[in-house]
């Protein structure tokens, strides 16, 4: 493999994943909370039809990201569809029980005929933990015992497991049983190296979140990820990257689009995550060819997953679409440039060999 | 970096998570002899430190520090008081830690009115505390890092009640990169904090100084250089699906 080419081992594979990013109307104003839910539900029906792997929805429990049960919204899609693989991205496991989380997504797995995945998340927009009573104190050892419970969940038959988070379960039978094996699941890392060593040692993918700086420097965790694999004797599985971003036909349209809701977005959460606030020269710096958003014309956005792809030896990109404010057009012609455009040009750039750079 | 580098103060980093990596790669790069500890698997931290941190030793915490001359705190705020504090006497200690509570949870110690770093250099009296590093994102400590004398270089402030904490502190924040705003005690510091004026944003020495005696920042003042959108509150296993 030459250096810069993308492991042969796994296939290319293109998912979109969304907050249920809450619609604007026309006028700028916001839809309702379950107006955008169904229309959460034409997008994904639509990502199919574009030619798009994975439609993912990620679990959030606000006013502008009104998306609390991204399973049940997957189901719908489910039964409209019959190829595209539908997960979460992410569940935030540490505020949920691993059971009745294998329970869902075994039930999605069934509806739609072994499409489900799911990604698993710590969670750092933390507002589901107040909401379903647990204590950030234990952030850490919440996720660690989840995980290593769900791992167990996914093998299949009865499972004994005793920890401090949730009651023992003994030789326990869990249904519904999947037909074909365990469903992939990924976990989802912001840039921690023991993150990426758990991911390993539970035989976990790798999915790599990237909301911030040169996408280039998760390179070294792609190769800790394949490195740790070895040590625990796991085989080798794919790398995700996720970053957000907005595609319309010219660069100038995704970024007057996106670029105004995105610093509404960053300014509204910036105290309480420790963002700054974007500026018009930091944004252009993140939007340009260096940094983590994927926002431009179908060449533009192409280009730029491609070198990621290479850089991180990532086989699987998912874009987050959408934006507090975003017209449903506007994102279903996001969608459309994605699957029929950004999606081939990105195949064919990698099938090209790795330029120098 | 050349010259002199054998009399630099041997570093010990405490943490490999976000933060750790990148202080200890900049430190290398400036020709520091770096270790660097945590509290996890031994094996797990070897390989870390081999593929991300090539050059450093990973070692036990305590005996990473007793042969330190000077120690940077790189872990979540909450784990500081699970330390065993006695281990840092005599030392020179960077507190590069914020306290989150959407991530740390409630900490009582940390509620008052009191920054963050007076609270470490109580618990650590012994020690000298230096407040520094915390408000830059880790994912911009490298990106942004450039020799003394660079157009633009990004300014970065560091506080600490001892004045030869504040001036070796100084030397080495330089010599990583950054122009440095010494500021002369912890309680002056409190200005560092997340929320504060300069808590993630890009600016060279002039804005910085400007913005520290300021409040609130001209929009102006803030420069280009690098994205400031990620800073120190994204925790752990961020997400997506969950920013």
């Amino acid at each position: 493999m030459a250096t810069g080419d993308i492991p042969e081992r796994f296939p290319l594979s293109f998912g979109l994943n969304t907050f249920g990013d809450r619609n604007g109307d026309a006028d700028g104003k916001p839809v309702s909370h379950a107006q955008t839910i169904r229309n959460v539900v034409e997008e994904g029906v639509l990502a199919e039809q574009a030619g798009i792997d994975f439609f993912g929805i990620g679990e959030h429990h606000t006013d502008y990201f009104p998306m609390p049960a991204g399973d049940v919204v997957l189901a719908a899609i489910a039964a409209r569809t019959e190829r595209i693989h539908l997960g979460s991205s992410v569940t935030v496991l540490s505020s949920d029980d691993p059971v009745r989380v294998f329970q869902r997504y075994s039930t999605l797995n069934a509806i739609s005929s072994g499409r489900a995945e799911v990604i698993l998340g710590r969670g750092s927009s933390i507002e589901s933990f107040p909401l379903f009573g647990y204590d950030l104190g234990d952030y850490e050892e919440l996720f660690e015992e989840k995980a290593t419970l769900f791992a167990e969940l996914l093998k299949g038959g009865p499972v004994t497991w005793q920890g401090n988070t949730r009651s023992a379960l003994y030789q326990q039978d869990v249904v519904p049983h999947t037909e074909s094996g365990p469903f992939p699941t990924w976990i989802g890392v912001g840039g921690n190296p023991h993150s990426v060593i758990r991911a390993a040692r539970l035989g976990f993918r790798l999915a790599l979140a990237i909301i911030g700086g040169d996408p280039a420097r998760f390179a070294a965790f792609s190769e800790l990820y394949r490195r740790a694999l070895e040590k625990f004797g796991q085989p080798q599985l794919p790398v995700a990257m996720h970053s957000p971003g907005h595609i319309a036909a010219t660069d100038e349209q995704a970024m007057e689009e996106f670029w105004p809701r995105w610093r509404d977005l960053i300014a509204l959460v910036a105290p309480e995550r420790g963002f700054a606030i974007p500026t018009d020269d930091s944004f252009a710096w993140e939007a340009g060819p260096h940094g983590a958003l994927f926002v431009g014309s179908p060449e533009t956005v192409a280009q730029k997953i491609a070198k990621n792809l290479r850089a991180l030896q990532a086989t699987r990109f998912d874009l987050k679409y959408g934006m507090p404010g975003l017209t449903h057009k506007a994102l279903m012609t996001n969608i459309e440039l994605y699957g029929q455009q950004v999606i081939p040009r990105v195949r064919e750039l990698l099938a090209e060999p790795a330029s120098s750079s | 970096m050349e010259v002199g580098t054998a009399k630099l103060p041997r570093l010990a980093v405490l943490g490999a998570g976000h933060v750790g990596p990148v202080m200890a790669r900049l430190a290398l790069r400036a020709g520091y002899q770096v270790s660097i500890a945590t509290s996890s698997d031994p094996a797990d931290l070897a390989l870390i430190t081999e593929l991300l941190i090539p050059g450093a030793e990973p070692r036990r915490a305590s005996d990473a520090i007793a042969d330190a001359d000077m120690v940077v705190l790189a872990i979540p705020l909450h784990r500081f008081s699970g330390l065993d504090h006695s281990m840092f006497s005599g030392k020179l200690v960077i507190d590069a830690m914020n306290y989150w509570p959407s991530s740390d949870g409630i900490l009582e110690d940390f509620e008052g009115s009191a920054g963050s770093s007076e609270i470490v250099a109580r618990k650590l009296a012994s020690s000298t505390v230096v407040k520094a590093l915390n408000h830059i994102g880790y994912h911009e400590l490298e990106e942004n890092a450039r020799s003394a004398g660079s157009p633009g270089r990004r300014a970065t402030a560091v506080a600490s009640d001892s004045p030869s904490g504040l001036s070796d502190v100084t030397e080495f924040v330089d010599r990583i990169g950054y122009d440095v705003i010494p500021l002369p005690s912890l309680v002056a510091g409190r200005v560092l904090q997340p929320g504060g004026p300069v808590f993630g944003l890009v600016l060279a020495r002039p804005e910085f100084e400007r913005t520290v005696r300021t409040e609130p920042l001209p929009a102006a003042a803030v420069t280009v250089a690098a994205s400031s959108l990620a800073g120190r509150g994204v925790s752990e296993e961020v997400g997506y699906g969950n920013w």
